[in-house]
Parts: C-alpha cells; structure tokens; sequence
C-alpha cells in the first residue's frame, strides 16, 4: 500500500513547489531593484528545488499509472492494467490533468537549465528571468490545485481502469504532446528573457544571442511535435489526410510561425543591433500564442476533433492566465519598448530587408490563420450563426504568404548583411533556371494536369539548388582550388549549416506537399474478397481474404490485400477495423505501404451484410517527404544549437568572447 | 543623419507591411466564400432551403433504421426529431457513426437530397458534436445521446 502514501507525497510536492514559485517571483526581484545580491542569489536554489518537487509530484503520478493504483480518480478514468507499459506511461499526459503537470514539469526543468547553462547570463538578467518563470509557473500551479487537481482521490477504488483512449494508443501519440508542450513551454524561455529585457530595460546583441538558443530549442520541438502529430493523423485516423487546419493543429501552427519569425529576428539583432524592440515584441507575441493553443486545446472552446477537456471553469482560468500575462508583457511593452534603439542602419537591399519580409510575410500568415480559426466563435457571438471555417479558407489566404516567403528564401539567405548588390546574386541565375526546368519537365510528363503541382515542384527545387549554390559561394568554388574550398566549406560555423539544413528540409517538405496535393489518386468501392481492379493508372489491388483477428485488447476485422504494379505483387497489406471492449470503441486500421516516392495506403470499412467492404485506396506520392523535411528541418535548428557561440556556460568560465552591456552587468 | 534613414524606413515598412495587411484581407474576404461552410438542422433545412451550390453542414442525429447501403453509396437520414433530410454519401463512415448517434454531414442539398462529401463524426466518444448538442438544445430536442 506504498502508493496510497505516493500520491498524497506527489500531492504535497506539487504544493511545495507552487510556494517555491512564489518566492522565486518576489525575493529575488526585490534583490534585483535594491541591489541586494544574496536575495538575488536565492534565485539559483528555487529554481532548481521548484524543478525538484515539480518532478517528484510527476514521478509519483507516473507511479500510480504504472501500478494502475485505481484509487486515484485519473488512473481509474484513463488508464487499464491490461495496457501495455509504454500506454500507461503515456496515459499519464493523455489526459487533461496529466499533461498540465507536464507543462509545468517542462516549464520547471526550463527554469533549472536556465541555471545550469546560464553561467555567462549577467545576474541581473538571469534573476529577473527566473522570476518571470515562476510566475508563469505558479499561475499554472495555481491552475492545476485548484481546478485540475491530478492526485484526486476515489471514494471507492473501482477494479478495472476505464482505459485509455484506442486512438491514442499509439506511440506516434505517445510522444506528440510531449514534444509541443517542450515546443511552448520553450517559447516561456524567450517571453521571460523578454520581460526581464524590458524592465531592465536594455537589449544588446548579447541578449539576442542569450535568446536564441532557447528559442531554438523551442521552435526545434514544435516541429517535430507538429510533424508527428501530423504523421499520427495520417496513419491513425485513417481519413488519409496530413493536415486539417483543425483549430487544434491551427494552435500549434501558430506558435511554430511566431517563433519561426523570432528565430530570424534575433539573428537580425544578434549580429546587427537591430529589430530588437520587434524581437522582444514576438518574444512576447510568440509566448502568447502558445498560452492562446493551451487555451484552445485545454477549453474546448472550439469544435474540434481533438478536445478532450470540455470545462469551462479550466478555459475561463487559462484565458484569465493568457490576458494576465500577454496583456502584462505587452503593456511592458507599450510602455519601455521605445526605449531600445536600432544601433544600425542598413541599405534596401540587404539581409536586414530581407529578413524583415520574411518577418512579416510569417506574422501576416499567423494572424490570417488566428482569424480564420477564431471566426467561428466571432461568428456565433456576433452574428449567431454556427458554422466552420474549412480548409479551403486558409489554402487560399494562408499559402500565398508562405509560398511568397519561400520564393524570397534563397535570394535573402545568401545577401550580405547592410548592403546587398544585385551582381551578389548572380550565382541564383542557374538555381532559377534549373527550377523553371524541373516545373516544364515536370508540366509535360504530367501532361499538364496540375499546374499547381507542376510550380510546388520548381519552388522546392529553387529552395533547395538555392542553398546548394549558397554553399557553393561560400565554399568559394574556383578560388585556391577544390581543396580550398572544401576546407572553407567544413569550417563553416555551425550554424551556417544549420540554417542551409532547415532551409533544404523546407524545400523537401514543399515537394512533398506539392505532389501529395496534386498527383494523389483515391478509388473507393465496396468489394469482396477475390476481386481484383485498379486502383490507379499503375496499381492493383486483389482482395485475398477477410477475417477476424484477436489482439492483445481488441478485435479486429483484418483484409489481406496484394497491390500489383504491372501485374508485379509488390506489397501486402492487412488494413483493419479494430473494436476495444473495454472503451466499446471502433478504430480504422490504415494499411500503408510506405515508400520513398509514394506510399500506397488502404483503409477498410463496415462490412455489409452480404460479406462486402468498402476499401478505400489512394497513391499519395512523396507523402513521407512532408515528415521527412521536419525533420531535417529540425536537424538544422539542432546543428545550429551546437554553435560555438551558444555554448553559454563553456564561454562564461573559460574565454569570455561576448560583452555583455554594462547596463546588464551592473 | 543616421534617425532620418531610419524613420524612411520605418515608413518603407509601414506601408509594406500596410499592403500586406490588405492583401491578407482581400485573401480572406475571397477565402471565406469558400471556407465557410454554415451549420444547419434538418428543420432549418426545411424552413429555408439554401440554394444547391451552397457547401454547408448538416447536423443531427442519424435516423434509427434509416441507413441503407445501395450499391457504392450509404443512405442515411439525419434528423432533429422534427423533419428528416436524406443524405447520400460515398466513401466510408467515420468509426462513430451509429443509428440514434450525433453526425455531422457536409455536403449540398440539390432537389432535397443532400450529397455528402464528409461525415463527420468526432473521435470522442462521450459527447456529440458541439454544434448538434446546442442547435438541438435551442429547440428543446436534446436527448442525451446513449452511451
């Protein structure tokens, strides 16, 4: 009966740290404005004692997953002993009560590497910092005692779990929400860096530098967590569909452009001294929308397929968290921001310039998203009327700005910074004509049939030879010889090539977007085994048998099919239709045969009385390029976090390169 | 000197960012004609027929008994206790989709038939769609959906 003591000790922990988080917000600030080092130093043990008792309260959580202690009313509601190990742990953030400790958990371990790395970080600043944290984190404490206690207890312990979700059993799942809430909670680093700027109310280029690792870090889990949520979407919901513009998926999206853009503007501002009052500004901004996602996903306030916590107490408290904060930051905002000043001026045609468009192209295109997904509530305060804003609406208005951003990408990328010159880009000339070259070849042997697919095509390919010609200009072909310029091109600081990684994996991403759009094929039929028919101008598929299966906890009914390519068998699919007893849940089971320049992906439906099923197959060309390129998107952010330059404790202690201001330091 | 060039292009931006602004708004204002799809009841249906081109959704309940399968297409009606709609749809059912149980169809009614391009039904299985749950709480016909 361990576990009866576990959870009131994880119950308690969680208190402990929410009075941690108190006092990290108000002694150490009071330290910062009187000068008084001690109290400023006290940061440093609350920080890391906050994490602590953060982490224990999760691990005792976790605890009562793994020994299905049903006395606890979340185990009971989410969780079976008959689930496997890897389920009942994440069962423990499949759930609304779980997963805002998570958030904290995330928000906390934050707080404790700000520690850990920020030996170099001017005291002043990394204080300030801190407290912004702890007040965000006792916000979300406060949140989670008062309204989303996880530890709650049953009166009487039930035998049996309710079990978790089937939808959601599945590892692509297991890892999604961990990886976004990494990706938003990382965002909190940049806003907490931002305030704390703000009230001290100096930025320098060292305080972007300071910045942008963390932003990295974010934007890199954002995503691979917007990516695998994709990818489970496509495989598990079995509509064969990547992305929905799903008010959900729209809230991670959000989050991902703003700090896309912010990750760019600190560049600006690390290596140029400007755009650093617009940088605090999407620090802020960027940290806002993530609180606006938690909102979304955590009220249910918008129909959509993924909320899972319909409660209007918790919406109206998060959005009380998000007006706090957001309307703080950005009243702050309004009122020191005037006080920081470009140190730099530069020419129309520069980096600078360039970087700006890209800016603004990304905000443009996150509000554009923000009204489309907030319409309908408007629409129904306003007008009263119901209805959903669908797909169409952001393909028209959202993709134009992205596909402007992507088409400016390999001529900004390569500018200099201050003053660019047109002869500077001469060297894109081939990257122009070999994309314009891939759209016709790709425009004639499609018979022109998509010339949308044929241009998404040439624009991956104009991204991608781009950051090959980049390179090559760097590398400095045909000066000193090859040997020369492979030496030039390896010792290339890390972060050049992880910004010619992110760019590439963009193009790859483009490609797979572009051709899934506009070559897929779909055949639905209601069929019966031993029939066999096309299913595109290149495959069959022979329907070989129908059958049940028992799993580990459901049933399911499983169809053999072959798919032939010229008569060839060249995979062989088991698409099933599972149904969970214990949550009384049906499933579609999507068959996919992945490949690299197409995957064949089958889904079965009901059976009709006379042994019929409808199948549903599609060719999806290049499908896994979307997943692919996120993640050698993420690859790049990754690559570029190694950068010397980031490595904030190593410089602190040995070689102090970076400057800090006298302002931060005093 | 160096405040001159910078409010220049503070202005370059201003109005780049201002062209932008209404590039979006035109993009959106086009956008909404066809991303907006209206929610309606059976009821609302018949009260006022939209006209055939208009993409909306149709919610309610499935009709017990209702759903027949002719051939490639399934045949349901959805209905809010007071009129029914017949929907036709091709393609395969969401794993919710039940006689008696909350559906959402988005389709166009053309001579009184609604062809459906989507149904939805939501993953969770505890509650209806939010839309069906209201608009038939409105007019008094909400029944909780069994379980």
């Amino acid at each position: 009966m361990v576990g009866c003591v576990v959870a009131e000790l994880g119950h308690f922990a969680l208190i402990l740290a929410s009075l941690v988080a108190l006092m990290q917000i108000i002694i150490p600030a009071i330290g910062v404005f009187l000068m008084w080092p001690k109290w400023m130093h006290l940061v440093h043990a609350a920080a890391l004692l906050q994490f602590f008792l953060t982490a224990i309260a999760f691990a005792a959580l976790t605890q009562a997953f793994v020994q299905s202690d049903f006395s606890i009313a979340l185990v009971a509601n989410h969780s079976h002993s008959a689930k496997p190990l890897l389920y009942k742990l994440s069962g423990v953030w499949g759930n609304h009560e779980g997963s805002m400790l998570l958030w904290v958990l995330i928000l906390s371990l934050f707080s404790a590497l700000i520690v850990w790395f920020g030996g170099a970080l001017p005291i002043r600043l990394k204080t300030l910092t801190l407290s912004v944290q702890a007040a965000i984190a006792s916000a979300f404490y406060a949140f989670i005692l008062l309204t989303s206690n996880p530890f709650e207890r049953l009166a009487i312990a039930p035998f049996e779990g309710m079990g978790l979700n089937p939808l959601l059993q599945d590892p692509g799942l297991a890892f999604h929400p961990p990886a976004l809430y990494v990706g938003y909670v990382g965002l909190a680093v940049s806003f907490s860096f931002a305030v704390a700027a703000l009230l001290l109310g100096e930025v320098n280029a060292a305080w972007a530098r300071w910045v942008r690792p963390w932003t990295l870090v974010s934007w890199v889990f954002l995503t691979l967590g917007i990516a695998l949520g994709s990818w489970w979407a496509y495989y598990e919901l079995g509509w064969g569909g990547w992305w929905f513009w799903d008010p959900v998926e729209n809230a991670s999206f959000m989050p991902w452009l703003f700090a896309t853009a912010l990750l760019h503007s600190a560049t600006v501002a690390e290596k140029r001294g400007c755009l650093k009052s617009w940088t605090l500004l999407l620090a802020i901004l960027a940290f806002s929308f993530s609180l606006l996602g938690t909102f979304l996903v955590r009220s249910g306030i918008l129909t959509s397929v993924h909320a899972f916590a319909t409660d209007p107490g918790r919406g109206v408290f998060i959005l009380a968290i998000l007006i706090i904060f957001s309307g703080g930051a950005l009243a702050l905002y309004a009122w020191r921001g005037s006080m920081i000043v470009s140190d730099n001026v530069f020419a129309p045609l520069s980096r600078e310039t360039a970087l700006i468009s890209n800016n603004i192209l990304l905000v443009v295109a996150a509000l554009v998203v923000f009204i489309g997904t907030f319409w309908p509530l408007v629409a129904e305060i306003i007008f009263g009327r119901m209805l959903s804003v669908g797909p169409p609406f952001f393909e028209i208005a959202v993709t134009p700005f992205l596909v402007a951003l992507a088409m400016l990408l390999p001529l900004g990328s390569t500018m200099p910074w201050k003053t660019a010159s047109t002869a500077g880009l001469r060297h894109l000339w081939w990257v122009f004509l070999s994309a314009v070259l891939c759209g016709t070849v790709v425009l004639f042997l499609d018979n022109a049939h998509s010339t949308l697919g044929a241009l998404g095509l040439a624009l991956a390919v104009w991204l991608a030879a781009g950051v090959v010609a980049d390179l090559a200009k760097r590398a400095g072909m045909g000066r000193g010889g090859i040997r020369a310029a492979l030496w030039r091109i390896f010792n290339m600081p890390r972060s050049e090539w992880g910004k010619s990684l992110a760019h590439f994996g963009l193009a790859v991403t483009i490609a797979g977007i572009s051709a899934i759009t506009a070559w897929e094929s779909e055949d639905i039929r209601l069929a019966e085994t031993g029939d066999q028919y096309q299913i595109s101008d290149r495959y069959a598929l022979r329907f070989d048998h129908l059958g049940l299966v028992e799993g580990p906890n459901y049933q399911a009914t499983r169809a053999s099919m072959m798919i032939l390519k010229d008569s060839h068998e060249v995979a062989q699919l088991f698409p099933e239709k599972r149904f969970y007893p214990v949550s009384g849940m049906v499933t579609t089971e999507a068959a996919i045969e992945m490949g690299f320049l197409r995957d064949i992906y089958v889904v079965i439906g009901d059976s009709q009385a006379d042994g019929r099923v409808t199948v549903k197959a599609y060719i999806k060309p290049l499908a896994n390029w979307i997943w692919l390129g996120a993640i050698i998107m993420s690859l790049g952010g990754l690559t570029s976090l190694l950068d010397r330059r980031y490595r904030l404790a190593s410089v602190g202690r040995s070689r102090p390169r970076m400057t800090p201001s006298p302002a931060l330091e005093r | 000197m160096l405040s001159q060039i910078q409010k220049k292009r503070r202005i370059h931006l201003v109005v780049a960012s201002g062209l932008l602004l209404v590039i979006a708004a035109l993009l959106m204002g086009y956008g909404f004609r066809d991303g907006i799809a209206y929610f309606r009841l059976p009821s609302d249906v018949v009260n006022e027929t939209p006209p055939p081109e208009e993409l909306f959704r149709l919610g309610g309940l499935v009709a017990e008994g209702s759903v027949i399968e002719d051939q490639d297409n399934t045949i349901f009606e959805i209905t809010d206790s007071d009129h029914a709609v017949v929907v036709v749809f091709r393609g395969i059912l969401p794993d919710l989709f039940a006689e008696g149980q909350g559906v959402i169809a988005l389709g166009r009614l053309a001579d009184g038939v609604f062809s459906a391009t989507e149904v939805l039904a939501k993953h969770d299985e505890t509650y209806m769609p939010k839309e069906v749950a209201k608009a038939l709480k409105e007019k008094g016909l909400f029944r909780a959906p069994v379980q």
